[in-house]
């Protein structure tokens, strides 16, 4: 199988690497594949590895990737005047930074990139859908309209979906979750909202996000969740991951009070 | 040692150098905006490593310090006096026990940057002591400073005199020292989607004059100026953003990325602001105009590495 990316400098302390155009379960593989290998083989001086739908960026500090010059040796850098002072002599005049986080990527892309599609984590998530409390789903009968579905449909056909994450982004925690049925896509809303309730369970395109915090969003909202989906205090902080495979699974109103009373005697 | 808040300041949060390693999960960096008057404060401070600073904007706290120390001030001149006596910036200062340090009225740039031997006692969180307020977490109980907090930092023998020069002619302060009125110049280098605007464009984003709009924050700086149109609008696929990536929204109206940017996001980059020049974009305010200048990545890694260079040297002379 041949291998194909590009590599983008973003500004001068982060490298991009594209594996691919299109948001599909195929290319979310080899994002994860490469986040993976550069986890087993890290390379030193880079302090965030962050993937997204189809890139993986590597955010570094410059100044772990030069040769520092045999002592006593000092040369002006280009184009500017020599350093003054006595700080650690850099070869300056060498390939730049970028140039050699790229070399030492690209040999870690030798190899080819098996997927690795999945997580193997399944992660059930408690969902009040707005059947049952329009108030923690009001835009649940806005999205069945336009499917032509009635609101039951609706909510059978996303817990049928097959539901993977994608990439977490946005705000802590917050899950970028592919795989919704074809039938349930739609644009995000015209007007977005400036305050979404945490554990808001919404949609939009072929996506599912889960609202962690009170943020603006314009995604459509179908439900609530009683899960914690962000704690900066654990380790993880986050209850999902990259490769995640998500089962919604439907509750009542009166489930959803009674799991997020337990949530709030857990940890008040 | 206890740090009493007497006067809480505008908006006045505890940064060090940011939160990386957790972009992944969605964990905006956050951090200092002005990262050269940060590490500067914190070497003449005497530190060795990354400590917390407090960021301070425009109208600065009043602190009392209960035992002796030293601190230095580096960044904007928020008129600085320690017991009713005048600070010079850019200095290391002994406090004695008991004094009251004090903020007046902004002379030059709008963010200083305090720094305590030792470094301010909080807790780590995700690796950093930095503030999110949008989040809820990190630094003081996620939040900036209010009347009658207690800030601590590590009780000390009493830090050595200050040694090495008590000027340093070879710092360049990051206050921009522009023509007053006069735009500031940014260096810029051309981003990932510079080749979806035409050439015009490209050239209208070198050229104009963009003067800073007030909905500009820690997140971002939004640019008021001439618009820049996509030759084919649409949306891209969210991808990695940086501190200093220059978006460009459907309005064309860029927004320069700052210390408590999202970590990806779906505009088109057009360019990102040169790393050594972001802490003088730090320093400039709503209102203030700028042009940006287009550099290449190789140039903006030569003037990066010359800058560790100097902060090494000062590191030399004064550790």
């Amino acid at each position: 199988m041949s291998e194909r990316w590009r590599i983008d400098a973003v500004g001068d302390r982060c490298l991009l690497v594209g594996l691919g155009t299109e948001v599909d379960p195929a290319t979310s593989a080899r994002v994860h594949a490469l986040v993976q290998r550069l986890r087993e083989q890290p390379i030193e001086g880079v302090r965030d590895v962050v993937p997204a739908f189809t890139t993986v960026a590597l955010h570094y500090r410059p100044e772990c990737f030069v040769s520092p010059l045999p002592s006593g040796k000092r040369t002006a850098p280009r184009g500017g005047p020599a350093v003054l002072g006595s700080g650690p002599a850099n070869d300056l005049a060498g390939p730049t930074p970028f140039e050699r986080l790229r070399e030492l990527l690209l040999e870690r892309l030798a190899e080819p990139l098996e997927g690795v599609a999945d997580s193997g984590r399944v992660v059930e998530v408690p969902v009040c859908y707005g059947t049952a409390e329009p108030d923690y789903g009001p835009d649940l009968a806005d999205v069945a309209a336009r499917c032509g579905l009635a609101p039951e449909a609706v909510v059978e056909r996303h817990l049928a979906s097959p539901h993977r994450v994608y990439m977490l982004g946005f705000a802590p925690g917050f899950p970028f979750i592919g795989g919704l049925d074809e039938g349930l896509e739609m644009p995000r809303r015209a007007n977005p909202r400036t305050h979404i309730p945490p554990g808001s369970v919404a949609i939009a395109r072929r996506q599912t996000c889960i609202y962690p915090l009170d943020t603006p969003g314009g995604w459509n909202l179908i439900g609530r969740t009683p899960l914690r989906l962000f704690d900066p205090a654990a380790e993880p902080p986050c209850l999902l991951a990259p490769g995640d495979a998500i089962r919604f699974v439907a509750i009542t109103p009166a489930d959803y009070r009674a799991l997020l009373a337990e949530r709030e005697r857990a940890a008040p | 040692m206890r740090i009493e808040v007497l006067k809480p300041g505008a908006q006045t949060q505890a940064q060090d150098l940011g939160r990386y390693g957790y972009q992944s999960l969605g964990v905006p960096v956050c951090g200092v905006m002005d990262e050269w008057s940060h590490r500067l404060a914190n070497l003449l401070a005497g530190n060795a490593r990354d400590e917390a600073t407090l960021e301070i904007v425009l109208t600065g706290p009043t602190l009392r310090f209960e035992a002796a120390t030293r601190i230095a001030i580096c960044g904007a001149d928020l008129s600085p006096r320690l017991d009713g006596r005048p600070l010079r910036p850019d200095r290391a200062t002994d406090v004695p026990a008991g004094a009251v340090l004090e903020f007046g009225p902004c002379v030059a740039g709008l963010r200083a940057y305090l720094a305590v031997h030792g470094g301010f006692d909080l807790p780590l969180l995700m690796g950093s002591r930095s503030t999110y307020v949008r989040g809820g977490f990190g630094g003081l109980e996620g939040r900036a400073l209010r009347k009658g907090d207690v800030l601590r930092a590590p009780d000390l023998a009493p830090p050595p005199p200050a040694r090495g020069p008590r000027s340093h002619p070879l710092l360049p302060s990051s206050l921009p020292r522009d023509e007053p009125g006069a735009p500031a110049w940014l260096r810029a280098m051309p981003g990932e989607h510079w080749d979806l605007f035409d050439a015009e464009t490209q050239a209208e984003f070198a050229h104009a004059v963009y003067r800073i709009s007030p909905q500009s924050d820690r997140m971002g700086y939004r640019l008021e100026g001439p618009p820049l149109r996509r030759q084919e609008p649409g949306e891209l696929v969210s991808e990695a953003m940086n501190f200093g990536t220059v978006q460009v929204p459907t309005d064309g109206q860029p927004i320069v990325l700052m210390a408590e940017r999202h970590g990806t996001g779906g505009y088109p980059k057009i360019a990102h602001v040169i790393s050594v020049d972001l802490p003088r974009l730090a320093q400039l305010a709503p209102q203030q105009t700028l042009r940006f200048e287009i550099v290449t990545l190789e140039a903006a890694q030569t003037l990066y590495l010359q800058r560790e260079q100097a902060l090494a040297t000062l590191r030399d002379a004064l550790l």
